[in-house]
């Protein structure tokens, strides 16, 4: 049994007028303890909304459909009632521009401290000397607790965010494009504070961003998302070695690299609205390597190797090439 | 033969004052600054690119904003085609501006909401006086359109920028500054507020424009990844100084400055295999109202000796250096 299972999560947006959006189509992956998971794709993909689904915050115009365990137990099927048990116990989150959140007026430490207190974790001394043991877990001198967010830099103000998402001692951490407004220097900071936090602590880690070396860098494995579906699931190395879906292959060639040689290529075109039914594969438009099925038939994730994953009509046609008629 | 280069910036300084507070106002302490750019010198020449590199607050935009003299340098020349536009008036300046373009960050914000295409486009032809009538003007906005690659042109004169993608609207940016024909452009991260998926073909497209119409282009860019793999030269800034530059692929592969270095060690590689020992400095940027003595960098730096506190080191050709035009400020290089 996986510490965290996500099975077939839809997610619709209804808007006020026109039909609703799919942001999330059919999204599964699950995670052990102590993994740290990629989730890979360009704005308006659907991997805010699924992690925002799994912390039960999506906002009331959102309707839900599929299933979310931890440890075995359904999380979601009993709405805000029973998610409220899991989350931030179970599951936290570092949110997207977290470390422009924290509330200005009040000291750090009592922000970290005041959750706790909430969730029956710890309250007063206790909850402060607690405050200052994630501040120092973090890499903050736990004295910095009694100053306010203005007085810290950018780097710190991240930390004292993970520190906060901390407080209730969660199994997983979701983390939304934790380093996107940071320097390398500070953003290479915080990712080895993520990676250490994973395998010190156990803490299965979500990272959610649009930077693939980022996650080539910190996780194991990896799903890339396309128009609200995964469309590659793998361990890290294959995905970037062996990518099998042409949409993995093209964001990869996108990305200059530092010592590289190639030429770096723009995909063409831009992602489908998702507000109408796509017909056959949403990244045909784009794909240099369409062909007649991708057009009709919308392709399933099936797998490609033992733990990878693709939705491709192309390893479909070349797994039945290889076997014999 | 050889030409004079088209941008020459040479010694330049800028600094903005401190606002005192009333305990500093009432004490009447001396009036501090913030040392943004601090002796930068660095040519470029028509059809190269030359990419600033470096960390919030290390002065790359303060130098764009100081030769577009939108700030006024404290000190220092910048000479344009060989002529020095650092003492003109900003009336003087007027018919200059049309030969140095910006092209911001953020579209999504540099655009009017309320302008179509063409008239965004046409707007800057107007204030320079471009273009005798409608139709001519008409005309050079759609060469400018393709030529910024947003073909065919008449789909995108009536649109309005909420009517298009990030790169789109980069692009018709883009284009806004090639209708005055530049000599220099400057360009401030101009990707990074786009998906990854498209900043290749922005990116191009502004190599293209470098290559074949003869114009300079300053991107000025925290992705060393990026800048590696379009400019010809590389500058790395620390706290308002140059402290590395050479060819693009020499900075990159042969550094010398050990806050290059760093700097390097910690940019993420797409492979997986490579996942080297980032060499992680400790603690931020120090604040530019109070410079470190001597290097700027020895208080960060793992390889500081004590000459390090007390030497300030110019750039030089280091003993390493394996092309032409590398320099590093480096007691240790």
């Amino acid at each position: 049994m996986s510490l965290l299972e996500v099975r077939d999560l839809h997610v619709w947006f209804d808007l006020p007028h026109g039909s609703p959006v799919h942001a999330a189509a059919g999204v599964s992956f699950a995670l052990d303890e102590g993994e740290r998971f990629g989730l890979v794709g360009e704005s308006g993909c659907g991997k805010t909304t699924t992690v925002l689904a799994l912390m039960g915050l999506l906002p009331p115009t959102a309707t839900l459909a599929g299933e979310v365990l931890v440890n075995g137990r359904s999380i979601l099927a009993g709405g805000e009632d029973s998610v409220r048990a899991h989350r931030w116990t179970d599951v936290a989150m570092v949110f997207q521009g977290a470390m422009n959140a924290l509330n200005p007026v009040k000291k750090v430490g009592w922000q970290i401290a005041e959750p706790m207190a909430f969730h029956g974790v710890a309250r007063g001394a206790a909850a402060r000397r607690r405050a200052g043991e994630l501040l120092e877990l973090v890499g903050i001198p736990a004295a910095a607790g009694e100053r306010y967010p203005h007085e810290f830099s950018g780097g710190m103000r991240q930390r004292a965010a993970i520190a906060m998402a901390l407080a209730c001692q969660p199994k997983i951490l979701l983390a939304d494009e934790p380093t996107t407004a940071l320097d390398v220097m500070v953003q290479a900071q915080i990712l080895d504070l993520l990676t250490r936090l994973s395998s010190e602590l156990g803490l299965a880690l979500v990272l959610v961003t649009h930077d693939l070396p980022v996650v080539a860098q910190v996780c194991d494995r990896a799903a890339v998302m396309y128009a609200g579906e995964i469309v590659e699931l793998g361990p890290m190395d294959a995905l970037y070695h062996a990518p099998r879906h042409p949409y993995t292959r093209m964001l990869f060639a996108a990305t200059p690299d530092l010592y590289g040689e190639g030429k770096v290529a723009s995909i063409p075109g831009t992602p489908p609205r998702l507000d109408r039914d796509i017909a056959g594969c949403a990244f045909r438009p784009r794909c240099d390597s369409a062909f007649a099925p991708c057009a009709g038939e919308h392709p399933e994730l099936s797998p490609v190797q033992p733990g990878h994953e693709a939705a491709c009509h192309l390893t479909r046609q070349l797994a039945g090439e290889g076997s014999p008629a | 033969m050889t030409k004079a280069p088209l941008l020459e910036v040479e010694n330049l300084t800028t600094q903005y004052p401190v606002r005192p507070g009333l305990t500093e106002r009432l004490a009447r302490r001396p009036r501090l600054w913030v040392h943004a750019v601090d002796g930068v010198s660095f040519s470029l020449a028509r059809g190269e690119m030359l990419a600033l590199v470096g960390e919030s607050g290390c002065g790359k935009t303060s130098t764009a904003q100081t030769i577009l003299r939108m700030v006024d340098p404290a000190s220092g020349t910048i000479r344009l085609n060989g002529t020095d536009i650092t003492a003109l008036s900003q009336q003087q300046l007027r018919p200059l501006r049309r030969k140095l373009q910006m092209i911001y960050q953020d579209p999504y914000e540099s655009l009017d909401p309320r302008f179509r295409v063409a008239a965004a486009i046409e707007e800057p032809m107007l204030v320079h006086g471009i273009g005798g009538s409608r139709a001519e003007r008409r005309q050079l906005i759609i060469a400018a359109l393709d030529r910024a690659g947003l073909s065919p042109a008449e789909q995108y004169l009536e649109r309005y920028p909420h009517e298009l993608s990030g790169g789109q609207r980069q692009r018709v940016t883009i284009a806004a500054a090639l209708v005055l024909s530049p000599d220099l452009l400057l360009a401030d991260e101009p990707v990074s507020m786009l998906d990854v998926s498209v900043r290749a073909g922005v990116l191009s497209l502004l190599d293209g424009l470098r290559r074949d119409g003869n114009m300079g282009i300053l991107m000025i860019t925290h992705d060393l990844s990026t800048a590696a793999h379009f400019a010809d030269r590389i500058a790395v800034m620390y706290l308002g100084r140059i402290v590395e530059q050479g060819p693009a692929r020499e900075v990159v592969r042969n550094p010398q400055h050990p806050y290059t270095k760093a700097l390097l060690s910690v940019v993420p590689k797409p492979d997986p295999r490579q996942r080297s020992a980032p060499q992680i400095l400790q603690g931020e940027t120090p604040n530019p109202v109070d410079l470190p003595s001597g290097c700027r960098f020895h208080p960060r730096c793992p390889i500081a000796i004590d000459r390090c506190s007390a030497e300030d080191p110019p750039l030089r050709e280091p003993a390493a250096a394996t092309s032409a035009g590398h320099q590093a400020a480096c007691l240790l290089a």
